[in-house]
């Protein structure tokens, strides 16, 4: 940090360079532990060898192969995919009021919201559980959309309101004044500028809905609904007396391929959008 | 081009607030219009009502004699130049010129051309390309400008153009605004609060305050004939000097001694049915060193004699500030004027007066100087409506 | 207020206007609400009715496999909870993961953060980097750090104690669960602390290194003073979330050798247990324990919540 003003020396440079793969190697290790895993033979899986001595893809093809993985992998896609399209609306609704218009209870919205955000999930489990089985949502895909939706809220309404409020609503007025429709001056001046931030929260959503773990294996009980998170955790391998190490470690792989392709594509959308709410703060 | 007519327009925001009351202006066709007036006063109002961003709540606006209420923005065929530019961040200077263009479905080629004339014109060309992001404060708002001259519009609305510039640039730009307009005899309104772009750039000003028009008339005709204390305090650089005189028997006692009145200002007084009580304006430059007249030129006028507090040499003039004891003249007019200036001068020991000498005066900082000043050209005001008793209309 | 007393004032003179003036107010106030309702409705009643029904819950008797006994027992199920010990093992466990780790974050995260804002070289892969943990799923990493950990399998095991069974052990068990909690939290709050850096001005250390401040003063004396509203809302948020822990202990010991959090023993009341009565009791009291929590943070450091925007400051 003894960096002020001063161009960089090939000394400083080293020295940050040498920091800098401290870091990568810290966030990478455990990924790669588990791609390793995944590639292991079954007779080299338990040679605790960092770098697989033989590859194979019998663990990929293992768990393609099951109906399990596969249903699970449909239910994480499109469980998260549809919280994150209602989430995302709703929150964007929601944002907009927040940002740009005057109504009573707007700060009470955004309370509420930030008391979600810290909500501890597990006091929700018990009650939801009964009342899902109570209006038969248990074990279905609305049944976890829901509290995803909910716990997804007051996350895209913080980005997308601090997204907002950075947009200089004036162009609005000189769309007009430039011969614009009041739907034209949207789509063509304040879309373009809406969406990288509508974009970066639909991602953060996403994430957030992907992940989950509790919920998924607390309001599921069959595989009609499961999650691969959920179902990771129940992976027996292909027979009962299988060490189903290869295969929960192919499918955390699996699961953990768009992820890593939104981090590489994203990167600065995601910092942007997780560190703009906290510097409102 | 066109004329726009603003009769009795009145707007009232959804919260309550009166923004502007009962306007009447015409705007006749090429003509440069100029609305200044302290902040908050309605200049900005007034032009979104004219620009259709902001609806009349009563009243009628009229562009080449067609009432337009009830038009869209889009359907007025009005450009307006906004303070902050409000360029598209995301399109280049080509797509933002082209923008309302595109809008208005012209085809490709003219589209072109017409973008590249204008950044030609406003000497654009090599940055046609590039985002607004990157470009200087001076050239965006050049690409404003330039967005605005594309289509040709009607009339172009200016909301402080230039107060984000730097003083130099200010100067600068003025100019080219100035040229730009008379080049293209486009009908403009143009809002400020600077006094020398209101000054030098329109054929006629407005001044408002509160949302009420003071008065409306050529730049000159604003400085010489106010209407009221509010216009005279507002308008010139530095301000007319204010004292507070009692009138009796044709004299008027001042801080600065008794003064005769003229026959012209006599008549004026009479017929405006003057108080006894009121206020007397003197502009700076309605003062002079008493030792470089002749004897002639000293009898026309009063003269008094006071220690200079501060002397500035502006090389071809000198403003010596003097303070007058006595009673401050005191009125709602000029204690908004002082509120908008920010001066916190109010001594209490009397008021502070500036006058504009002669390079030649030999006048020196907490010396003595004798000081004569023109006593045909002052300017009497009632105080309790700010109203000029000297007006001759 | 003003409005009213307007109102009667000079209604003769414009009542058209006046209509206008409240019409245009109200349709602003309108928009806004329907705007917010949908999202408002579904927190509500994903959040809002759960929690009551929980309340209601916990007072009575209700076990899913002797549903006919379901009766109203006021506070029998708090006392029956909080004079259990596993109760408030796994409440200290819970405790003490949240301290540790969250301690150990701030300190990482911290270092984290200054390198992803002022490194020289390979910014932009740093920052890539730094996402995966953020990002990866919490389920997958903790299957990571488990065999790796797991006797003969795991790199680090054999590194470190090929000779024993590291998760059956308490001790080592919760250090490793630390450890993964640790590794996957870092990014985020590097992130927010990162968000605070960027506020500090670089003329405010430049000045600071003018009047003689050591690179260490310029940060304990500058940087932190400036940051300590990020610094304030990365804690509050890491400390609620750590609170929470359930993913990691789940995969990684399944609480086995009371390595439970309270999020665990809940978990397990309902699924193993099916006794809603319990369960919803320990719901009830891990809500007001992080009630507790969020009240200390802002009653000790003040009003710099997160998303306080700027009305509400005022
Ligand atoms: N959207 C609005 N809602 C309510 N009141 C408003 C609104 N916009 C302006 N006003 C009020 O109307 C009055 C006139 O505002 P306006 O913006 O026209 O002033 P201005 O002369 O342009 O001032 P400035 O020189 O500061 O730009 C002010 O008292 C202002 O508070
Ligand atoms: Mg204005």
């Amino acid at each position: 940090m003894a960096v002020i003003g001063a161009t960089a020396s090939s000394g400083a440079k080293t020295r940050w360079a040498l920091i800098d793969i401290v870091v990568v190697i810290y966030a990478l290790v455990p990924v790669l532990w588990i791609v390793s895993l995944s590639f292991k033979t079954k007779e080299t899986l338990t040679d605790g060898n960092f770098i697989p001595r033989s590859w194979t893809l019998q663990n990929y093809r293992d768990i393609f192969n099951t109906s399990e993985f596969l249903r699970a992998l449909l239910n994480s896609i499109g469980i998260a995919l549809i919280a994150t399209v209602i989430a995302v609306v709703l929150g964007t609704m929601a944002a907009y009021a927040i940002a740009r218009l005057d109504f009573p209870g707007k700060q009470l919205l955004v309370g509420a919201s930030l008391l979600i955000a810290m909500f501890p999930q597990v006091s929700l489990v018990t009650p939801l559980f009964e009342m899902e089985r109570t209006l038969g949502l248990f074990d279905t895909w609305p049944g976890l959309i829901l509290p995803y939706i909910t716990f997804a809220l007051p996350l895209a309404i913080y980005t997308l309101s601090a997204f907002f409020r950075e947009i200089p609503w004036e162009l609005e007025k000189a769309a007009k004044m430039d011969g614009a429709t009041p739907a034209q001056a949207f789509r063509r001046v304040i879309a373009p500028l809406a969406a990288p931030g509508v974009f970066t929260t639909a991602i953060l959503v996403f994430i957030f809905c992907w992940n989950d773990f509790l919920f998924a294996i607390s309001l599921t009980s069959t595989t009609s609904s499961r999650t691969v998170p959920a179902a990771l955790s129940f992976f027996t391998g292909s027979s009962q007396f299988e060490d189903p190490t290869g295969t929960i470690s192919a499918a955390a792989v699996v699961i953990t391929i768009p992820i890593i392709l939104f981090v590489l594509f994203f990167q600065r959308r995601i910092v942007a959008g997780l560190t703009s709410g906290a510097v409102k703060g | 081009m066109a004329e726009i007519v603003l009769d009795k327009v009145t707007k009232r925001y959804p919260d309550g607030a009166l923004a502007v009351s009962d306007v009447d202006i015409t705007i006749g066709d090429g003509e440069f219009i100029i609305l200044v007036g302290p902040s908050g006063c309605g200049k900005s109002t007034t032009l979104n009502m004219i620009a259709g961003l902001e609806d009349i709540t009563e009243g009628e606006l009229r562009i080449d004699g067609k009432r337009v209420n009830e038009r869209a923005p889009k359907d007025r065929d009005i450009a307006m130049v906004f303070q902050s530019y409000a360029l598209y961040p995301h399109m280049s200077v080509r797509e933002n010129m082209a923008f309302p263009l595109r809008l208005a479905h012209v085809d490709n080629a003219t589209v072109t051309k017409k973008v590249e004339e204008a950044a030609r014109i406003l000497d654009l060309t090599q940055h046609l390309d590039r985002k607004p992001g990157n470009l200087s404060g001076g050239q965006r708002q050049r690409v404003a400008m330039g967005r605005a001259i594309v289509r040709s519009p009607k009339a172009f609305l200016m909301d402080e153009p230039l107060s984000n510039l730097d003083a130099k640039l200010r100067v600068q730009m003025r100019t080219s605004v100035a040229k730009l307009q008379r080049r293209l005899g486009t009908t403009t309104v143009y809002v400020t609060h600077d006094q020398t772009e209101a000054m030098t750039l329109g054929d006629r000003v407005v001044v408002m305050r509160g949302g009420l028009v003071q008065q409306v008339g050529s730049p000159q005709a604003l400085y010489e004939q106010p209407t009221n204390l509010f216009v005279a305090g507002f308008i010139g650089s530095p301000s007319m000097n204010f004292l507070p005189a009692t009138l009796a028997d044709g004299q008027l006692q001042t801080p600065l001694g008794p003064v005769p009145l003229s026959d012209r200002i006599r008549r004026l007084v009479e017929a405006a049915n003057a108080p006894s009580e009121v206020i007397v304006g003197l502009r700076p430059e309605h003062f002079e060193d008493a030792a470089l007249l002749d004897e002639g030129e000293r009898g026309r006028g009063g003269r008094f004699t006071a220690t200079v507090d501060v002397l500035e040499s502006m090389g071809s003039d000198k403003y010596a500030y003097f303070t007058v004891e006595g009673e401050t003249a005191t009125s709602a007019e000029l204690d908004e004027l002082a509120a908008e200036s920010g001066s916190t001068e109010m001594t209490d020991d009397g008021s502070q007066i500036v006058t504009r000498l002669s390079a030649a005066s030999g006048a020196r900082e907490g010396a003595e100087l004798e000081v004569w000043f023109d006593e045909d050209k002052l300017l009497l005001f009632d105080p309790s409506d700010g109203r000029n008793l000297t007006y001759a209309g | 207020m003003s409005q009213t007393a307007e109102r009667t004032a000079d209604t003769p003179v414009s009542p058209p206007a006046k209509k206008a003036v409240s019409e245009g107010k109200k349709a602003e106030r309108k928009l806004g609400l329907w705007l917010c309702a949908p999202a408002a409705l579904v927190m509500i009643a994903v959040t809002g009715y759960p929690i009551i029904y929980s309340i209601w819950l916990s007072l009575q008797r209700y076990d899913l496999r002797f549903p006919d006994q379901q009766k109203f027992v006021g506070l029998e199920n708090y006392v029956t909870v909080l004079s259990n010990s596993y109760w408030w093992t796994a409440f200290g466990v819970t405790a003490m993961i949240t301290v540790i780790s969250v301690a150990i974050e701030l300190v990482l995260g911290m270092g984290l953060a200054l390198v992803m804002h002022r490194t020289l070289v390979m910014r932009g892969l740093v920052r890539t980097v730094a996402l995966i943990p953020y990002g990866i799923v919490t389920v997958v990493a903790a299957f990571s750090w488990r065999y790796a950990w797991t006797q003969d399998t795991g790199y680090l095991a054999q590194l470190f104690a090929p000779d024993s069974a590291l998760l059956t052990q308490r001790v080592p068990a919760l250090a490793i669960i630390i450890l993964a909690e640790v590794w996957k939290t870092v990014p985020f709050m590097a992130l927010l602390l990162m968000a605070g850096l960027a506020l500090v001005p670089d003329d405010l250390l430049k000045a600071a290194s003018m009047d003689g401040a050591s690179a260490w003063q310029r940060f304990t004396k500058v940087m932190v003073p400036v940051m300590k509203p990020a610094i304030l809302v990365a804690l509050l948020f890491r400390t609620l979330d750590a609170f929470r822990i359930f993913d990691n202990i789940f995969v990684l010991t399944s609480g086995a050798q009371e390595t439970g959090s309270v999020s665990m023993q809940t978990y397990n009341n309902l699924i193993k247990g099916l006794n809603l009565g319990i369960g919803s009791t320990m719901s009830v009291l891990i809500f007001i324990a992080v009630a507790v929590i969020a009240f200390i943070f802002i009653k000790v450091f003040g009003t710099s919540a997160p998303g306080s925007d700027d009305g509400r400051k005022r």
